[in-house]
Order: structure tokens, then sequence, then C-alpha cells
């Protein structure tokens, strides 16, 4: 898909493929995560999944919901301070999820976060992203989003920017346990939101947040 | 070829006709219709899942009693997973449903496999009991402390400890046998309790909404005393002509069809107040066209420990 990725080696590929079959197995075995397409359908449009952050498995399930086909062209954006950390997470998230590696420490990056981001883009991927930026710990439903979802939306307003909760995920492993808790995960996935004409920077973050919210089961986190 | 292996055979081929014929039926009626109808659709997907159960469990019979330990333990944990989904618990429990989850259920299964019987009929009801709300205590949080434990509990109860007396069953055996081994012919018994119990719910599900008047829970559920009574009489009939799979004579094996389609109806009330108690329509989407593992097997989950204890004192009194 891309031509500035390095193309690694086959063994290296198959071992990321069967990695990734493992993950959904996995998450499969201990959630029964299962996808609820109530705004959209599972189509081959270029998208990108906004959804809530409560823990690092968020990825990784709406990741093993995705059919196939689609999972083959649908990146995460993750920062690159966690996924660099050693090399097995370099490994997974580099050549498992071929995650679209942004560094979020402004002060420290020499790159632009949205350049790597529109790259990804314009070479047909679809995205994940998590607009809070960081995991949501505290007791508020989200948090304040980040620029990065208005940006995409001013950007690329032929790409489908599509609500997608994580539902009961924080139930199987909340902060500080390190078992994770067989319990049943929803993938719920809302429909579009559009960018509208007049629309300013902080109207749109904050009606794109209320769309993502709406989507919540009642009584479920 | 064996006597077991043999009726294992005759057991699939009947309930395989009978499939065949719901499928032919449904098909029939889809051909007939110039759109899909959404209620063949839901008949057939359930037909389908029906025809994986029964190609699922004649394989494990096949294969032995390990396997059919395996099978029940795979639905224990979904079934587990189902109501601890909605259950009352919090942080401060996580360490006793992970305890729940990968100690006690395997625990448990494996004490059947081995044919441990006192073992498990005690070890959830006594030892569990005491020490999950321990763990859950040490963590130091009270709050809505009762409703936590007693919903921990009861989803051990349900979904490990009275689920696992359905592949107990294959241990009993008669008296009369001594010390000889069993057969393992009382494999066929799960068939047995399986079978009527199912049989009794879906004749009261399509002959209750006719026949019947009166509600035994009228905001609740739409089951009547009248389809439940042609529920049993089906599961009694049922009973007496597979009495030769079992132990029992043909009487004693229609009573006992009976009775546990009475337990099974019983169950299937008490866990559709729990659903509604939660607003669940479905415990989850896992068997399609039935819902979940708690929606599909609830009848036999409940029907299974009095079928087993019953048995086993019928033997001993006759």
């Amino acid at each position: 898909m891309t031509q500035s990725r390095p193309r690694h080696s086959y063994p290296r590929r198959l071992a990321a493929r069967i990695v990734g079959q493992a993950i959904v197995l996995f998450a499969r075995a201990i959630t029964a995560v299962h996808a609820d397409w109530r705004g959209v359908g599972p189509s081959a449009k270029q998208r990108v999944y906004f959804a809530n952050h409560v823990s690092n498995a968020d990825m990784p399930m709406i990741w093993s919901v995705l059919p196939h086909h689609l999972r083959l062209r649908t990146r995460p954006v993750a920062a690159s301070d966690y996924w660099l950390k050693n090399g097995i997470r370099a490994f997974a998230g580099a050549e498992v999820f071929r995650a679209v590696l942004v560094d979020r420490r402004p002060d420290e990056r020499t790159d632009d976060p949205m350049k790597a981001i529109t790259d990804a883009l314009e070479d047909g991927a679809s995205l994940i992203i998590f607009p809070e930026g960081l995991r949501n710990q505290g007791p508020e439903l989200l948090k304040p989003f980040k620029s990065g979802l208005y940006n995409i939306a001013k950007a690329r307003p032929d790409v489908e920017l599509v609500p997608t909760w994580i539902a009961n995920l924080s139930a199987v492993m909340p902060k500080g346990e390190v078992i994770p808790l067989p319990q049943m995960v929803r993938v719920i996935f809302g429909a579009p939101v559009q960018l509208g004409e007049a629309e300013s920077r902080g109207e749109f973050l904050s009606r794109a947040a209320t769309e993502l919210a709406t989507l919540r089961p009642e009584g479920q986190s | 070829m064996s006597p077991m292996l043999r009726d294992i055979g005759y057991l699939a081929l009947g309930v395989s006709a009978v499939l065949l014929a719901l499928t032919i039926f449904g098909d029939r009626l889809r051909a007939r219709r110039h759109k899909p109808d959404p209620a063949i659709e839901v008949f057939m997907t359930r037909v389908d899942s029906w025809w994986a159960m029964v190609i699922l469990f004649t394989l494990a019979l096949l294969v032995g009693q390990l396997a059919v330990v395996l099978l029940f333990a795979i639905a224990s944990f979904a079934a587990l997973r189902e109501f601890y989904t909605y259950s009352a618990h919090s942080k401060a429990d996580h360490l006793s449903l992970a305890l729940a989850f990968y100690i006690i259920l395997p625990a448990q299964f494996l004490f059947i496999a081995f044919d441990m019987t006192r073992l498990f009929a005690v070890f959830i009801p006594v030892y569990i009991f005491l020490l999950l709300p321990f763990v859950s205590v040490l963590r130091g949080s009270t709050d809505k402390f009762l409703n936590r434990v007693s919903e921990t509990q009861w989803g051990l109860m349900i979904c490990v400890f009275y689920l696992s007396h359905i592949p107990a069953l294959m241990w009993l055996h008669l008296p009369q046998d001594g010390l000889q081994q069993p057969s393992g012919r009382s494999m066929l018994l799960i068939a047995f309790l399986v079978l009527v119990v199912q049989t009794g719910d879906l004749v009261d599900f399509y002959m209750g909404r006719r026949v019947g008047r009166k509600r035994i829970v009228p905001d609740l559920s739409p089951k009547t005393w009248a389809g439940v009574a042609w529920g049993v009489a089906a599961a009694a009939l049922l009973g007496l002509a597979l009495s030769w799979i079992t132990p029992f004579g043909p009487l004693a094996a229609a009573g006992m069809a009976a009775l546990a389609s009475i337990c099974g109806q019983a169950g299937n009330l008490i866990l559709r107040a729990i659903k509604r108690d939660r607003g669940l329509r479905d415990w989850s989407h896992l068997i399609p066209g039935q819902g979940g593992f708690l929606d599909q097997l609830d009848s036999v989950i409940f029907a299974a420990p009095a079928f087993f204890h019953l048995t086993r004192l019928w033997w001993l009194t006759t």
C-alpha cells in the first residue's frame, strides 16, 4: 500500500499474521467481542473510526471485529512513545497492527503528526483514532477531544468519520489489574459525522463527542 | 458394534430425522413466500443452530467422557461470562471473579471428569461460598457488598454448579452394577435430559400461545398454565418413547421426564425475571437465533440437579 514503509522478510510477515490472528482469537475467547453496525455497514469506503479510549485493549478490539478484508486496509493511529518502547511492542505496533505512529509529546517531536495521518489517508488506508488522546480513567464519559479529528475532517471531507463506541471494556481490565476478566464486549459503529460548512473547531469536536457518547448502551460503561 | 455405539447411532439418526423434517418444512414455507418472512428466517436460524448442537454433542459422545465434560465446561464459561457481564460487581471483586473463571470453573469440571462426586457436590456451595466473599472483603470496599457477593455466588451456582450436573449424569450407575466400572451408558442420560426438557419447552412455546388463557406470571412471560401442561405432557411422552436409552422402566422414564420439564420451566421463569430486572432481551448473541448460552440452556441447567439427585434416590430405594 505504501512505498515509504519497509517491506519485511517473508518469515517476519508470516509471524505478524500469526500474531494478529492470535490476538483476534484471544480477544474473542475472553470477551466474545462483536460488532454492532448501527449507523453504517461494514464497507470498503475509506473511513476514520474514532473511538472512546479506556484501555490499551481498545484498538485491538476494533481491529478484531472488522471483517478480515477491511482489517487489512485499516491502520490504527498510535503513540510512538508507547509503541516503540521495546522490541515486542515495536513488532506488534509496526508489523502486526501496521500502526501510523505519531509523537504525542509536542515539545520533543520533530515531525508533524498530521502529516503522517494525511499521508496514510492519501495511501487509501482507513484509520482508527482515539481523539481523547490519553486513556480516560476518570469518572467522566469522554475527555475533551483533541483537534486531530477536526483537521482530518477539514483536509479530507470525502472520508467518512465513524463514531465507534467500545462498550464494557473497562470491566475486562480495570486500572491496576493484570488478569483480564471475561466479560462481553461490544463495538458499536454509529452514523458518520460530517463537518458543517460554518462549523467551528470547538463546535464540531463537541458535536462529534456527543454523537459518540449517544452510542453508549444504557447501564454500561 | 457395542450396544452403546448402536444406541448413540439410533438416537442421532432419530434426532436428525426430526431436524431434517423441520428443515424441509421451513424450506417449503420459505419457497411459498415471495418476500423473506422474518418469522421463517428466525425459525430456520434456530433449526441451523440445533443442527450444530446435535452434531457437536454426538461427536462428543463418540469421543468419550472427557470430550463431553470439555463441551459443557466451555458452555459453562460462556454462560458465566454472560451472567457476570450484567451482575453487580465492582473493581474490588476483580480477583474473586477472575478466580471464578480461571480456577473454580475448571476445578469443578475436573472433579466431574474424574468422578469425584462427593467433592463436586460441596465445593461451590460450601467452600467457595466462604472463600469468594472473603477475597472480596480483603479489598476493603463495602459498598453494596451484599449485592455483589450474592450475585457472584448466584452466577457460580447457576452457570457452574447447576450446569455441571448435566455432564455429571454420566457417572450415575445402577446399584446392581456393583463395583464394576460403569459401562458409559449413563452418558445417554444427558441426551435424554436435554431432549425431553427442550421438547417440553418447544411444545410449551408453540401450544401455550394457542390454547392457554391464564398466564402464570402475566407481566413477565407469555407462559400459560395450559401451555406448561402441554409441554410437560409432551416431555413425558418423549420420555416414555426414549426409555430404552435410560436405566428406568417406561413409566418411571415418563415420570422423570415430566419432572425434569417442570423444573426446567420454573428455571426459565427465574432467569427471565433476572433478565427483565437487568433490562435484557437476550443474554448475548452467541447462538444464532437463540440468544446466548444462558438463553439456550436455561431450562436444562435448572432441571439437571433435581434429575441427578432424584435418579440416585430412586435407585437407592428400589
